[in-house]
């Protein structure tokens, strides 16, 4: 139960789709303007995360990954087939978004009619193939941790856009630069949001210095740390030349 | 430009400067930013968008006459994840270090705006030849946002370009750092990479008034 509300969590505030990771920009900038349209988007892209993470959970499982074909036989047990995962998890995106589409149209015309473009559009939004590559990279565990992610990272990329949205309803009444109006304070704003977003990195520590146990981090804390490591192995290399010659 | 006729060579001017996908189409941001704290993985990503946008592009141009339009979206799909797949696998038989540092990033690149976009608006419309110097041309525009972020947050960031400390040592206080400079540790984190994008705009815009927008 823990890991669930710690996944939960983490998916939110400090592994934020958009904020941490950069995915989904282009539907992020494209469908901010208004807050009722980023509202359906995001909403739609809850929906479709929730639904594909899980499935492609469970074809990583049993089809993809290394030795995941040991239930045919055990003369199977030694293929790897993840190099098929794009192609595999896009036709899923892809086969899930057209049902979604064809579902709401069929049951709900007027939900169908507000979304309109946007529907189509989330088979090329990087948040749904990245949720489901991150959680192939992560390795999570289980369908129901799988399931979770999907709907708790894109409920994180709905509180982004609903963020963005506002803020860009309100800075309509602002004195911008003029050349920087509409996309570039976007990116800035976005820029400082995430910037504010990284201060729930010690939501899960508590701040303080006994850091609870963290499983995973974000690709980009990853490069951070593998930069900063690489840094220091460095330095010490320099340092440490630097002081036998000084001995010398 | 004895090779190619005037219209041909603004296919693939433009996307440089004053159509660049960045920052005017608003095409090709997800996967952009997150790996640009690092000038090598820059490169690497803009050859590779290189790679796929150019020989897709052509791809889809030549079957354009016989896709249904009910499912193009699926046929293009399928045409971006299997180049991406082959970009995948060479950089992990000869790069695999860097396959690490790119990580999910070369994955998104089927999902990278700027490939759906340019065979939505291009390839679907015009003949392999065009469709192979707008593909050039777009992600020649790509890559050089992301070179310019790239090089800016890896120099003010951790005073190195390429890995090769340009600036000095920063503990042995040699080159600039003997003045009393310190490596800016924000331009590491990944918000940064948005700042300076929005300056780039910043600058383009005010250099050509006809790109502003009216909010």
């Amino acid at each position: 139960m823990l890991e669930h509300i710690e996944l939960f969590f983490r998916s939110i505030f400090i592994d934020n789709m958009v904020f941490a990771v950069f995915l989904g920009m282009c539907s992020y900038l494209a469908v901010s303007k208004k807050v009722a349209t980023a509202v359906g988007l995001g909403a739609a892209v809850i929906f479709v995360l929730a639904v594909t993470v899980p499935l492609n959970w469970l074809l990583d499982q049993y089809l993809l990954r290394d030795g995941a074909l040991a239930w045919l036989g055990p003369e199977y047990a030694d293929y790897n087939l993840s190099f098929l995962s794009f192609i595999l998890f896009i036709a899923t995106i892809a086969t899930m978004v057209q049902l979604v589409e064809i579902v709401v149209e069929k049951f709900s015309p007027s939900l169908y009619n507000s979304l309109g473009i946007f529907l189509p559009l989330i088979a090329v939004n990087c948040a749904i193939l990245g949720g489901s590559l991150f959680m192939q990279s992560r390795e999570i565990a289980s369908l129901g941790l799988a399931f979770n992610y999907g709907v708790s990272s894109g409920i994180g990329w709905f509180l982004a856009i609903l963020a963005i949205a506002a803020i860009r309803e309100k800075i309509r009444y602002s004195n911008v630069p003029a050349p920087l109006r509409g996309l570039g304070i976007t990116f800035i704003i976005t820029g400082l949001m995430g910037i504010g977003f990284q201060s729930f990195g010690g939501m899960l520590t508590g701040g303080g210095e006994e850091a609870a146990p963290v499983k995973e981090k974000t690709t980009a804390e990853k490069l951070e740390k593998v930069d900063k490591k690489e840094n220091n192995k460095e330095i010490d290399e320099k340092e440490i030349s630097y002081n036998d010659a000084i001995n010398k | 430009m004895a090779l190619l006729s005037k219209k041909d060579a603004n296919l693939i001017l433009d996307p440089l400067a004053d159509n660049n996908p960045i920052t005017i189409q608003v095409l090709g941001i997800c996967s952009a930013l997150a790996i640009t704290a690092e000038l090598k993985a820059s490169v690497v990503m803009a050859i590779s968008v290189l790679f796929v946008l150019g020989i897709g592009n052509v791809v889809i141009s030549l079957m354009r006459n016989i896709i249904p339009s009910k499912i193009r979206i699926i046929v293009q799909l399928i045409v971006v994840a299997t180049l991406v797949i082959i970009v995948d696998q060479v950089l992990k038989a000869f790069a695999y270090e860097l396959s690490k540092t790119l990580s999910v990033f070369v994955g998104l690149i089927i999902t990278n705006c700027i490939i759906m976009g340019r065979f939505e608006a291009f390839a679907l419309a015009n003949g392999p030849w065009k469709s192979f110097l707008d593909g050039i041309g777009n992600s020649l525009g790509y890559g050089v946002i992301l070179i310019i972020v790239g090089f800016f947050r890896e120099l003010l960031g951790s005073g190195t370009l390429f890995g090769y400390p340009v600036l000095g040592n920063p503990i042995t206080k040699t080159g600039l750092y003997a003045t009393g400079y310190e490596n800016n540790g924000f331009m590491i984190i990944p918000p940064a990479a948005l700042i300076v994008v929005g300056i780039i705009i910043w600058i383009q815009r005010s250099r050509n008034k006809a790109l502003i927008e009216d909010n």
